[in-house]
């Protein structure tokens, strides 16, 4: 039976409750308390799957439901992956919750990608009796010892008179400084004993410090620095949407005149049609960035990290340039790059204080140095990318036809691989929390149930997930979860039966032995009608505009595969272990 | 262009919770650091450990993994420290055979000279104390596997700092929020 859901009036009711809830103390069970807790904390959609160590708060969850909507998910995966795809485009904290044993562990995943990510999500996990614990009990494992090093925190409660205290501590550790998931380990004497509830939620832990303090001298000698320099470059990361510093950011920009460039996780921060916007950098980055990375005399991070895949080798990384590094974490400063100047603090605040300092300036001739890469760029690559004249489609016409009918406005999830490179190099970004993806871990398989979390948190906007046929079937099983939600999700398979990411390494360095990136697929169409969604196929070019536009009007969900040529690769690529400037183009 | 390693001592305070060994270790582990000794216990501050940490690795890698290990939520503080920063020492037990002390005269000789401590003696076995570093431990250890050790072990080292720690001020600096 299809369940309908109105999200819209169930958020007003978590509301209208909050208050209720935080006022009065009452004697309840753990689980009820768990229940409460999360409604508290504004929680008014979650992810999951049931089982025997979480079952007495599934019981409360029942009670609930007219204040808070779990989803059952078809893999906890993919409740974990729903999870974050509603974090990252509401910016709130994504509730995940699991049973013990392979429940917890099936969560692990998406935590680790929270984790590299800077995701801010709630993990509950159900766990055997307390008595239990350590006894090889039926579906027990160490959830707190194996999720440590892929959370922020974590903690293990064995009473009840213990849970609201740690799911306070859950949301405020998650949510504060730099985000993160954290995962609450609660065992089921804890979820049916009783305690005196009253919810409070949490304010400050005294070991943990999440803002550092931004100092106005760092601040002014990155202003100094900028404003004296002839090539200033400013890369940033996804610091400046968690920050909500994308007006800073943009104010920052303007006033010095800087050409600003985003890792993939920045992507959408700053609208792709804004002039000083010179696109991505990294592996599979825009040339003129990665290029001019190598010839800026400041460059100037912004809440990025410098991963392996934004710098390629390190010894040949901006050499040139002094380097400033706005971050809230101090623990990335001189990670991986040595910096000049850092400046620790909230982006949106240190953004701000910069501004001040920083004088009114243009830098045209720099500037042009982009605009005439970029001119290469797109005769050598992205013309035949997106206005492709062979006979095979290429992903990237398919992007440009989506951003036609989006108008630069949905929210584009992605999976792992060619198409995302793609879909980051050519999605038209309006809005900003609009580049959904799995950026430092690349888990395959996120970008299904990612969309499902991205388009519940937020109704109103068009989510495109753009998948490839390899990524899609890693967790293809939440086509139920679309289907018994009625999540109005779009669901684009670039099908070039290959895992086409690593076939393209294959045949540049492996002699184009093609080692199990073949994939013989099935009929997708088939698939998603099974699950009663709208699907069609595209095989040819005059095929496409048609579809698209069909996909982007239906309120419904909708799945389109798009059969691509095989055998294409992505470019520029700068290859592992080169320099940035080493950058191909073919 | 290669750095030096050398002997670090990493000081953390941190909260008393379970799970926190785990999450300080997984930090050496996941860089493939080998821990050469860890000692944790209270510190002069109630309700708070300290972790005595010894590694050898360069200072860079040193600067990193205190930043790591001060990101954990329950960590109040991290430092590292050089050898002639702190005052640091080690100590050790032997379980030796009784009839050794009256049949090798020479065994007293080395108690005496070797600054250690009978802590108990029966009709088996006597059991010696020793604190210092540790090559005085290791050449109490040679003189004495001459005549057969029935048990040896070694404690981690634990150290203090010559500078302050103000680990108190920061606390306070909590609590007046």
């Amino acid at each position: 039976m299809r369940k309908s859901q109105n999200i819209e009036d169930m958020k007003t009711q978590t509301i209208n409750n909050k208050q209720d809830v935080a006022n009065k103390t009452e004697r309840i069970t753990g689980s009820e308390a768990i229940v409460k807790s999360l409604i508290a904390e504004g929680v008014d959609i979650l992810y999951g799957y049931p089982g025997g160590a979480i079952m007495p708060v599934y019981d409360e969850l029942y009670k609930f439901q007219d204040q808070i909507h779990h989803v059952l998910t078809r893999h906890e995966q993919g409740a974990a992956h729903a999870a974050q795809g509603y974090a990252r485009i509401s910016g709130k904290v994504g509730v995940a919750m699991a049973t013990s044993g392979p429940g917890a562990t099936n969560l692990i995943t998406g935590i680790a990608d929270a984790q590299i990510d800077s995701t801010p999500l709630v993990c509950i996990t159900g766990q055997v009796f307390s008595h239990l614990l350590g006894s090889d009990a039926f579906q027990e494992t160490d959830i707190v010892g194996i999720s440590t090093p892929v959370t922020k925190w974590n903690c293990q409660v064995t009473k009840a008179e213990d849970i609201p205290q740690a799911i306070a501590k859950a949301f405020y550790i998650a949510k504060s400084g730099r985000p993160g998931p954290v995962l609450v380990d609660i065992t089921k004497d804890a979820q049916v004993s009783e305690l005196d509830f009253k919810y409070e939620k949490c304010k400050g832990v005294r070991s943990y410090y999440p803002i550092p303090k931004t100092n106005q001298k760092s601040v002014d000698a990155a202003a100094e620095l900028i404003n004296n320099a002839k090539k200033p470059l400013i890369v940033w990361g996804q610091g400046v949407i968690l920050g909500q510093a994308e007006e800073e950011l943009k104010a920052v920009i303007e006033k010095s005149g800087t050409p600003a460039a985003w890792t993939i996780l920045g992507a959408s921060a700053l609208p792709t049609s804004h002039p000083l916007n010179v696109g991505m950098v990294g592996m599979h980055g825009n040339y003129a960035p990665n290029k001019l990375t190598n010839e800026c005399d400041v460059l100037i991070a912004i809440g990025m990290r410098f991963d392996d895949r934004v710098t390629g080798s390190l010894d040949t990384y901006a050499k040139q340039a002094k380097i400033i590094h706005f971050d809230i974490d101090p623990a990335e400063i001189d990670k991986n790059v040595k910096t000049d100047v850092a400046v620790l603090g909230n982006s949106k605040e240190s953004l701000a204080m910069l501004f001040d300092a920083l004088n009114e300036n243009t830098h045209e001739s720099w500037l042009q140095e982009f605009k005439d890469l970029y001119d290469i760029e797109f005769e050598k690559v992205i013309n035949d990318d997106i206005n492709p004249t062979k006979e095979g489609l290429t992903m990237g016409e398919v992007l440009k036809q989506i951003n036609i009918e989006s108008k630069g406005n949905a929210a584009i999830v992605s999976d792992v691989g060619q198409h995302q490179m793609i879909a980051c190099r050519y999605a038209d970004f309006n809005v900003t929390k609009s580049n959904i993806t799995s950026g430092g871990l690349g888990t395959m398989g996120f970008a299904l149930p990612a969309a499902i979390g991205a388009k519940m948190a937020a109704p109103e906007r068009e989510v495109v997930a753009i998948i490839g046929d390899g990524g899609y079937q890693m967790n293809i099983q939440e086509l139920g979860t679309i289907f018994q939600q009625k999540a109005a999700v779009k669901i684009v398979v670039l099908n070039n039966e290959f895992l086409g990411m690593v076939r393209q390494w294959q045949q540049l360095f492996f002699d184009k032995r093609y080692a199990s990136t073949e994939m013989t697929n099935p009929n997708f169409v088939a698939i998603a009608e099974g699950y009663y969604i709208k699907a069609r196929k595209v095989t040819k070019r005059d095929e496409l505009e048609d579809a698209v536009k069909e996909m982007m009007a239906s309120k419904e969900s909708y799945f389109l595969e798009v059969c691509v040529e095989k055998e294409d690769n992505v470019f520029p690529m700068i290859p592992s272990g080169a320099s940035v400037s080493d950058i191909r183009l073919s | 262009m290669s750095e030096d390693i050398k002997t670090f001592t990493i000081s953390v305070y941190t909260e008393n919770n379970i799970g926190l060994l785990n999450r300080i270790s997984a930090i050496f582990q996941r860089r493939h650091i080998n821990i050469e000794s860890l000692t944790t216990s209270q510190s002069e501050i109630d309700g708070v450990n300290r972790f005595v940490i010894v590694v050898n690795i360069t200072e860079t890698n040193a600067i990193k993994i205190v930043k790591q290990i001060e990101k954990q939520v329950e960590t109040i503080r991290a430092y590292y420290h050089t050898d002639e920063e702190t005052i640091f020492t080690e100590s050790c037990m032997f379980k030796i055979k009784s009839e050794l002390l009256f049949d090798e005269p020479q065994i007293q000789n080395i108690i005496k000279e070797s600054d250690s401590n009978i802590v108990t003696v029966n009709k088996q076995f006597f059991v010696l104390e020793k604190s210092g570093r540790r090559h005085e431990i290791e050449s109490l250890r040679r003189d004495l596997n001459v005549f057969g050790i029935m048990q040896f072990v070694r404690s981690g080292r634990i150290a203090v700092t010559k500078d302050e720690m103000k680990i108190t001020e920061m606390l306070s600096a909590f609590n007046n929020q």
